[in-house]
Parts: C-alpha cells; structure tokens; sequence
C-alpha cells in the first residue's frame, strides 16, 4: 500500500508554498513512498519508555544582556531585496489577514 | 425581531476567554541586540537576526525571560523549571523567517489567576479569571498596503514591508474559558485587561499602550443556552485596541451570536475584526486551508530553566500589587468610593499619588488633577497629564498652603502652564499674580476704600460686620484681586476697631 | 619553484621565512585554478581583490615585525554556505544566484582576524543536501582522482579544491557527513568538531540541530591548525560550547597511541561495504597495533535505525530553515508581474529557485512534522537520537575512541546514483550516527582500494568535547601509513590540468 497519496503530497506542497506541476506531484509521490517505507523503521525502535533528544548538547540558560548594539544600516538591510520603495521592501500585493 | 443585548442575556450563557500580547519595553529585541524604540525610520531597527537573513541566529535577551517571570509571579503562575521554545511554521510576508520562535507545549507559566471587580446590581462582585499560560514569542514587521483603498489591504497594488517590529518581545497572556459572567461579561472583560494593564504597568515591564499596539488583545467569546452545560462555538474578535473596544466587542458579538442561534443560525469559529465606528465585527478572510503549524521544538535556542533562587529573588522585587496598592492608598487619603472610582475611571490614579508623593495634600491634589486640570483637559481634548505635570500641580498647591497664591490666582497659573507660558513660577512671574501681603501697602488701600465710603465705615464701627464686604470687595478690587481677602478683613476689622 | 603542493604548515613556514609572500602564495593558487579549476569545477567564486587585499595586508604586517596567527597568509578555499559580506553566498542554490550578504559568519570573521586568505567560494550540493555535489544548481564538481566521478558531498568543492592543490585548507559543513565523505573520497582529511564547538553564525542552516562547520586539509596537523583558528565559544551562536577549546595542534603532533584503546564499531562494516575499503580499513587498524593501541569490537545495535531518523530530522529542520526563502527579503522572485499576490509569487518562486532533491526534503520534512504524523515520524526519529546516544556511552565506556570506514564505497560515476534517493542517502551509514550524537569525528585517507585505485577514508570518533582524541590518533595513524608508503597517499593523485 502507498504510504502518501498524490492528493497528500499536493497539499504538503501548498503548506511549504511550493508550486508543482502535475508531472511533478505523481513524481514526488512514488519518490515519497519508497523513502517513507525506508524510515518507517523508526517507528520500531521508538519504544514508550525512549525520551525524545531534541538536540545533542545539554545547554540551557544561554541568554544575551540586553544592550543595544548598532543595527544594519538601511542600506545594507535591503541590499538583497528584489524590490524596494521608501526605504521597505517591497512585495507583490498580500492577500489574507496577518496572525 | 431582532434581540437586544437583554434578550440575548436572557436566554443565553456567554464563556469568554481573551488572549492579549504585550510587547516588553526591553531595550533590544527578543533575539537580537536591535533597538525598540518605538517611531524610528523605515528598517534602521533591523540586522541580519530579525530580518531572519540566512546564517543568522537568535540568542535569547536575558532581561525578556526576567520580564516573562515577573508577569508570571504578578499573575499567581506556577513558573515552569524547565520550559523551552517552539518554531511556529507558517508563511507570513511580514514574518521574516517564515516561522515565529514561540512557545508550545512548555511554556514559562502556567496556571495563574486574576481577580476582578464588577460593580453588579448586587454590588461590587469579585470575578476571577484563571490564567492558562504565559508565553514569550516575537513580534512581527509591520505592512503598508499601497494603492487601491489606501492602506487596505484589499485591493492594494503592492505593500510595503518595514521590519523594525519584527523581533520585539511579546507575552502572551491567554485566559482559561471563563463561565459564569452573565450578563457582565463585557465589563468583567473589560476589567480583566485594564488589570492586567495596570499590574504590566506597575511591574515596569511594557509600555502597555494599546493605541500604540504595545497591548493588543483579542477577545473570544461563545454563547450556549442559559442552563444547557453546553460550551457553543467561539468565534475571536482580534486587535481590539482599546479598552472601551474590549467591552463593546465582546458585547456586540453577544448580540450578534444571539440572533444567529436565535434564527437557528450555526456559530462558525472563525476570526473576527472589530469596527470601531459600528462597535460590530465583520468576518476576517477565511483562508482555504486549515494552517498546521507543525510546531517543533526551536534548535537554535537551548531550554530556559529558571531555578528557584533566582525566582525567588525576582519575587523580592515585585511591587505592590495595584488591587492592593489601591486600597492602600484611598485608607490612607480617606477618599470615600465613589471619588476613588472617579480617579481610577480617569486614570489619574497614579498622577495623583505622584503630586502626593511630591508633598501636595491629598484631597487638594485630586481636586486640582480631577477638577481644573480635566476640565482644560477635557477642552483641549488631551489627557490632563499631557497639560501638566504632577511636580507642577504640587508646586501650585504648595504655594496656595503658603499663602503666596489664592485659589483663583491659583487657576490664573494653571491656565498659564497649560497655555505654554512656562513653569509655574515663570507665569506668576510674567503675569504678576504674587498675592499681596505687603500690609502698608493694604493699609492705604483700606483707607482709601474708608474715605470713599464713610457711611459704610461708620456702620461697621457700629458693630454691623457683615457690612465690612463692601470695604473688602473694595479693597480687592484696588489691589486686582492679588491680596489675601482674609488678611484685608482682619486689618479692616482692627482698623475700625471690631477686631478680637 | 611552486609552493602549492607544499601543506599548509610548510607553507606557513614558508612565510615565516619570507621565502614566499603572502601576496606571491596567493597569486600561485590563482594560476592553479586557472589551470585546473575547469576540469575539477571546486569553486562558483573567486575574490581575487578581497584575497590579494588580505595578503597584502599580512605582508605588510609581517614586515613591521607583527606578531601573526600561525596561518595568517595561507589561502582557504570556503564552502559557499558560510556568508562573507560583499561576497556572493548561493549555497550552490538558483534560490540565492546574486545574494551577497551585508554581514561575516564568525568562522568568516575569525578567519579574517587570523589573516587567512579567503580565495573563494567552493561547489556544494544545494543548501548542503546531498553526498555528490551533484545537487548544485551551477553543475557538478569532478573528484581530482578520476574526473568522471563524485567529489563526495555535499561539501565535494572544498575537498576537491584540497586534493587539485587549489587551497591547502578549506571550510567544510557536517550535517550527515558532509565533511567527512568528500574527505574520504578524496583522499583529504576533514574534521567535523563536536557540535557547538565551532559556532554556526552566518552558516546558512540546513539541519540546525546537526550542522557544524570544520576545518578540512590535506594533512592531519593542517587540520588542527585549521581547528584552533575557526572553534571557540560565541555569544552570537546560543549552542556554541563556552569552554576552552581541546589543544587539538598538540594532540595532532603527539604521535603517540600506545595504551589507547580503540573501539571497532561492529555494525559499521562488513556487509554493504566495498571489498577494497573493508581492507585498507583493516591494515589501518594494523598499524594502530603496532603503535601501541589495543583494538576492541564494540556494538552499537541502534545504528540501523541512524540512517532512518536521520531522513527525518534533517528534513524536518530543513523545512522550516528554509521557509524563509520566499523572495520577499532577499534572492530570487519570479512571477512579480503584477498578476500575482505575495502567495503566489511564493510559490512560483520556491518552485523555480529550489532544485528537486531540495523540494523532496522539504516536502518530507513538512509531512513528518504535519498534524498527526508528528509523534509517528519526527518524534520516533528523536527517540531513535536518544538511543544512538546510549549505544555511544555504551561504546565509549569500553574505548577512548572509535573507529570505522567513513564511507561504505569510494568514489562512484558522476550520474550512477542520481536517480535512486535512497541507494544516495546509503553514502551516509557511518558518517550520520556522529551528527546524531553531537560528538566529534575525522576522516583521513587510508590507502587506495584494490579495485578502483581510489582513496579510502578512515573515520575517527571521539567523546563530545574530546576533540583532541582523534587528532592524536589520527596523527599517529597518518604518521604510520606515511613511513609505509614512503610518502603521503596525495603525492599518487594524478595530474591536472594536463591537456
């Protein structure tokens, strides 16, 4: 049985906003379920009693003080922007309400 | 027939819950060394960290997490030992990395409360509103909409994007479902954020100003049938700015919610905007898909574990909380409720106490703050503590208890500052308004009101007191009004020999 | 009379001397890769000015009688993942074609201070994902020992700069192997250090919970040379490890392995593992006996499953590391015509800018975080981290360092493995269970397989924060097989540049 649908794999795609083709999908989507079949194995060893490592130092409390320091000049800050327009980026009209 | 809010209470239970963001007053951003300061040019805030440029990496501002604690702490919250941040994945253009760094699952408190007073028909009623979390996050960059309706988003042609938000610390305080309010549910809305405004405010942690989104809340609420045990389906009214707004959101939502399950209408659990004419909300975009945030835990910060010392030693520093302080102050100024109500109600509570503080008598300094300064104020339609400043009230008020200013000349003063002529001294200065209390100088003043009226005189040293107004109102008006009227009677009175 | 073919410490030396200049030295590498750089294809950039201006710099300053950093005017070759400001930084992506940075990593920034002479940028597979260098959007780079074939990856520019004698140090990134692979099939040695200890500002990320970046050279003290100069605690990076880096310059020259005990790792070999690489491997431990280290099986049974969590996590952090490439900031956009919102011109752009191996982890990576599957995918993925950390306790117990073939086959045909994901992430078997764990490991070449003639890799690994480990062992080793083939493996490679 597939472990991922073509229809799965569309909708991953719109959530990572990457536009695909239809040759694409059908592509990604055998390509997908040979890997997943592959690393479904996980599932096997990740026993109840395993806590999860999230990250393989034991650091924690790293903090900064917090003092200003210089920032960008506005210049810098949008040297890499495709568009730009009284000193903003500038972007394709936004459809859709913020967060 | 439509129902009023009445009818709509009546038949129905509302259950609120309110989320509200804070931005901290930090001097840097959450995750980077950049400058807050609120009002600076377009993206002079920003560096490789919150413009989410790739390579760069977030490090957690120290003072943030202290804030965060003391929130907690005001807010009875357990403070976690071991709490971590989350990556919230979605794709925003004025979120710079296309996550937010948030908190998830372990957030740093947990499980507060906040007690509130309602003034009811029963009277004043104690409502508590348990607290879920509180959370760090970041802000995100701010969006101008450019062409079509200006500054809509709606048919804009192209926006544009400044990112000297992006990266501000944010708390996010969210409330556990809270039943039982009735028919108050708006003002215990109300009442709750304005608390909290207060307690952020006394805890020196946030600017809290909601016109400038430093507060920003948004308010849910769900209607079910009076008596069902049933929860209904909430919608969520977002970035209502200020607290008036909270009050007539939640309310305009009850009415609204209301006549939809009474047309037999179905609730949506959507996001609502507030409309600060209508006091109504209209439906947000929906979006076409149901977002999966795929929260996980953020790699490129490592957990915050406050130990219990450093808890305790951030309780140590807690001020007085403002319920309390409150209290504290109208015992110590024996200020009756009502006229306490009335300061808090015009938020010059604290303006108050400042003048106090400054060495001003209570009841003189709330009757110069809640009476001339507010009705200029209210003229100008300013706040009275954009007239004048607490150090110049007490200063006036010290002069009159001196005897150097009458209440009038007092208001001749007031006007003065509150029109730009200086300080307090400068305008008594310029404008001459020292009292006289030279008494030579009354002296002839007396005489010459006696000499133009000899028969008023006459009947005064006959023992008709009450006639010596006349002399005084005399006096007075020789002097312009600048003498201390109850010097010029006790000289009057001697000189014709009606002194005791 | 060259000085390219000299290491880095030679070369060093050579400065020291004022036998060579900074300047001249510099000017050498260029000629090389001029002359050999379109066949081997190592780097998408050069800075000549920028690299000229550093040498000319150190000149001066040695000739004032300045006290300088023992590289300062040796040439680097930088893998183009690590941003230098002014300079074009694409992660061998369409995405970033003519980004240039406003601002130096710290390895960036600690190089410059230490008057290292960036030469360039070097070919990687796209944002650090793959094991061939073939997922470069700006096309394959071609492995010095036999030109139709992979470099290793994905960091196969700065290892086929080292074994051409374009740079005689170079910056790597390790986030399955990624130093380390291209090292071994290179013939090179690569470090990748214990996680947080070099820091990971300015690294563009790709798996932050496993990335870090390395010193790679064509000698093992180079390396550590390399090591000391990059690593070190940074308050800009929140898992940079704040304590004194290990004296790994004095552990490289120590050469000196009697009583140590060394840790074979069962299940990394035998089968699945090329004849020829199983026996260099084990000559190689041969030569660690007779240096005085006393050779012990371990096992470490939670490794079959590295490979699997692996090609969950990375992706999962892949897919939200690279969310931010949405063209409104910086890089590429594509569909900004007016027809389209930001959403779209998004999408367009991800579709357009980011090559197919890319999008296959995103999307992975987005499934395995998704609503329902998480516990399913990342979560069991992170219990299998955890488990993989024990069998490593577990071994460390018994052994100070450990020991196995860094890639399970030498180099194979530029082409042969492109169409075949997973026989690809194979490359990878003993190289990701050390970016699971966070500890340190090194790959040195040991010898040239019977079959193919084409170098091995021999991988070191050592505690988390004992990085000093393997450069002694590793020294020791590179040490021994040196005296029994007369001269150092590189000294075989074939010419370049010969036509």
């Amino acid at each position: 049985m597939a472990a991922i649908s073509r229809d799965e794999v569309a909708h991953l795609a719109r959530l990572a906003r990457i536009e695909m083709s239809s040759d694409e999908l059908d592509h990604l989507a055998s390509e997908l379920d040979q890997i997943l079949h592959a690393v479904d194995r996980v599932q096997e060893a990740a026993k109840d009693d395993v806590p999860p490592t999230s990250h393989p130092l034991p650091l924690k409390n790293v903090t900064r003080p917090d003092v200003v320091v210089p920032s960008l000049s506005p210049e810098d800050a949008l040297s890499g922007a495709p568009a730009a327009d009284e000193q903003r980026f500038k972007v394709p009209q936004i459809l859709g309400d913020a967060e | 027939m439509a129902l009023k809010y009445d009818d709509v209470v009546a038949k129905y239970e509302p259950t609120l819950g309110l989320e509200v963001h804070v931005e901290l007053n930090t001097n840097t951003k959450m995750f980077c060394g950049c400058s807050t300061e609120f009002g600076a040019e377009p993206n002079t805030q920003t560096c490789p960290v919150c413009l989410g440029l790739p390579g760069s990496l977030p490090v957690v501002n120290e003072v943030a997490i202290e804030s965060a604690i003391k929130i907690g702490l005001a807010l009875n919250c357990s403070i976690a030992p071991f709490s971590r941040f989350a990556r919230k994945n979605y794709f925003y253009p004025d979120m710079p990395k296309d996550y937010q760094i948030s908190q998830y699952d372990e957030p740093i408190c947990v499980n507060g409360y906040l007690d509130v007073e309602i003034d009811t028909d029963e009277g004043v009623k104690v409502f508590r509103v348990e607290i879920e979390r509180v959370h760090m996050e970041e802000d995100t960059g701010k969006s101008l909409h450019v062409g079509g309706a200006t500054g809509r988003i709606h048919g804009a042609e192209y926006s544009l994007l400044d990112y000297n938000r992006a990266g501000i610390p944010l708390m996010e305080i969210v409330t556990k479902m809270v039943p039982g309010t009735g028919k108050y549910a708006p003002q215990v809305a109300r009442a709750y954020v304005t608390e909290l405004r207060d307690i952020l405010r006394s805890l020196g942690v946030s600017d809290v100003k909601m016109e400038q989104g430093s507060l920003r809340c948004d308010a849910n609420v769900s209607l079910s049938p009076m008596g069902s045990g049933k929860l209904g389906t909430r919608s969520e009214t977002k970035n209502v700015n200020s607290l008036r707004s909270v009050e007539r959101a939640i309310h305009g939502e009850m009415i609204r919610q209301g006549n939809r399950l009474e047309n037999g209408e179905r609730i949506i659990q959507e996001t609502r905007h507030f409309l600060e004419e209508s006091g109504e909300t209209r439906p947000g975009r929906s979006k076409e898909t149901a977002e999966d945030y795929r929260y996980f835990q953020e790699p490129d910060l490592v957990p915050v574990a406050p130990d219990a010392g450093w808890i305790e030693e951030i309780r140590k520093t807690l001020p007085e909380k403002p319920s309390i302080h409150r209290k504290r102050l109208q015992e110590q100024w024996s200020v009756p409720d009502k006229e306490m109500a009335a300061m808090v109600n015009a938020e010059l509570l604290d303006t108050v106490e400042a003048t106090v503080n400054l060495g001003a008598d209570p009841t003189k300094a709330r009757s110069w703050w809640l009476g001339e300064v507010s009705r200029l104020a209210n003229e100008k339609d300013v706040a009275p503590t954009e007239l004048m400043t607490p150090a110049q009230v007490a200063e006036i008020i010290a002069l009159i208890a001196a005897g150097e200013l009458t209440d009038k000349l007092a208001r001749h003063v007031v006007e003065g500052v509150v029109n730009g002529e200086g300080t307090p001294a400068q305008v008594i200065e310029k404008r001459g308004l020292k009292v006289v209390s030279d008494d030579s100088a009354l002296m002839s003043a007396i005489e010459a009101a006696i000499a133009a009226q000899p028969d008023t005189a006459e009947r005064v040293r006959s023992g008709n007191i009450p006639a010596a107004g006349a002399l005084i109102g005399a006096v007075m008006k020789a002097t312009g009004g600048q003498a201390d009227a109850a010097r010029v009677r006790e000289l009057l009175l001697n000189h014709l020999g009606q002194g005791n | 009379m060259t000085n390219i073919f000299k290491s880095a410490q030679e070369m060093s030396s050579a400065l020291v001397a004022k036998e060579v200049s900074a300047v001249d030295l510099a000017n050498e590498h260029f000629d090389r890769i001029e002359k050999v750089d379109g066949d081997v294809h190592a780097f998408l950039h050069l800075d000549k000015e920028g690299a000229l201006a550093q040498a000319r710099d150190v000149d001066a300053k040695r000739a004032a009688g300045e006290k300088l950093s023992p590289l300062a005017g040796v040439p680097l070759a930088l893998k183009d993942v690590l941003t230098q400001k002014g300079i074009p930084t694409t992660c061998g992506s369409k995405m970033l074609e003519n980004w240039r940075p406003p601002y130096d990593s710290t390895v960036v920034t600690r190089l410059k201070a230490a008057g290292v002479v960036i030469l360039g940028k070097t070919n990687m597979d796209e944002f650090a994902m793959g094991s061939s260098t073939e997922n470069s959007a700006y096309g394959p780079t071609h492995n010095p020992w036999d030109l139709s074939r992979i470099p290793g990856g994905s960091g196969g520019g700065s290892s086929a700069a080292l074994a051409a004698f374009e740079a005689p140090l170079a910056i790597g990134t390790d986030t399955g192997g990624s130093i380390r692979q291209p090292a071994a099939v290179t013939g090179t040695v690569g470090v990748k250090p214990t996680y947080g200890a070099v820091s990971r500002y300015g690294l563009v990320a790709f798996s932050s919970s496993l990335d870090q970046a390395g010193p790679c050279a064509r000698t093992v003290l180079d390396t550590a040379l390399l090591h000391e100069v990059i690593a070190g605690h940074d308050p800009k990076d929140s898992s940079s490890i704040n304590a004194p880096v290990p004296s790994v310059v004095a552990a490289a020259k120590k050469l000196d392995v009697k009583g140590m005990k060394i840790g074979v790792i069962k299940e990394l070999g035998g089968d699945g593992f090329q004849k020829g690489v199983s026996e260099r491997f084990n000559e190689a431990l041969e030569e660690l006996v007779k240096a005085g280290a006393e050779i012990v099986e371990v096992s470490c049974p939670n490794f079959e499953y590295a490979l699997a969590a692996y090609y969950l996590i990375a992706p999962s952090e892949a897919s939200s590391n690279l969310a931010r490439f949405d063209s409104m900031r910086y890089g590429l956009r594509v569909g900004d015509d007016g027809s389209h919102g930001a959403e779209e011109v998004m999408s367009l752009t991800r579709q357009a800018g980011f090559g197919k191996e890319v999008k296959r982890r995103i999307i992975l990576g987005t499934y395995a975080l998704s609503s329902g599957y998480y516990d399913a995918y990342y979560g069991s993925a992170q219990k299998v981290r955890t488990l993989i950390m024990r069998d490593y306790e577990a071994a460390f117990a018994k052994a100070d360092v450990l020991v196995s073939p860094t890639a399970p086959t030498t180099a194979f045909k530029i082409g042969e493995k492109a169409d075949d994901p997973v026989a690809m992430y194979l490359n990878d078997i003993a190289t990701i269970p050390v970016n699971m764990a966070g500890i340190g490991g090194m790959s040195l070449p040991c010898g040239l397989a019977s079959e193919d003639n084409l170098p091995v890799g021999f991988q070191i690994m050592t505690p988390a924060m004992k990085d000093d480990l393997m450069y002694q062992v590793g020294g020791t080793l590179e040490a021994a097989l040196n005296s029994k083939w007369g001269s150092p493996l590189m000294s075989q490679a074939p010419a370049l540049g010969a036509k």
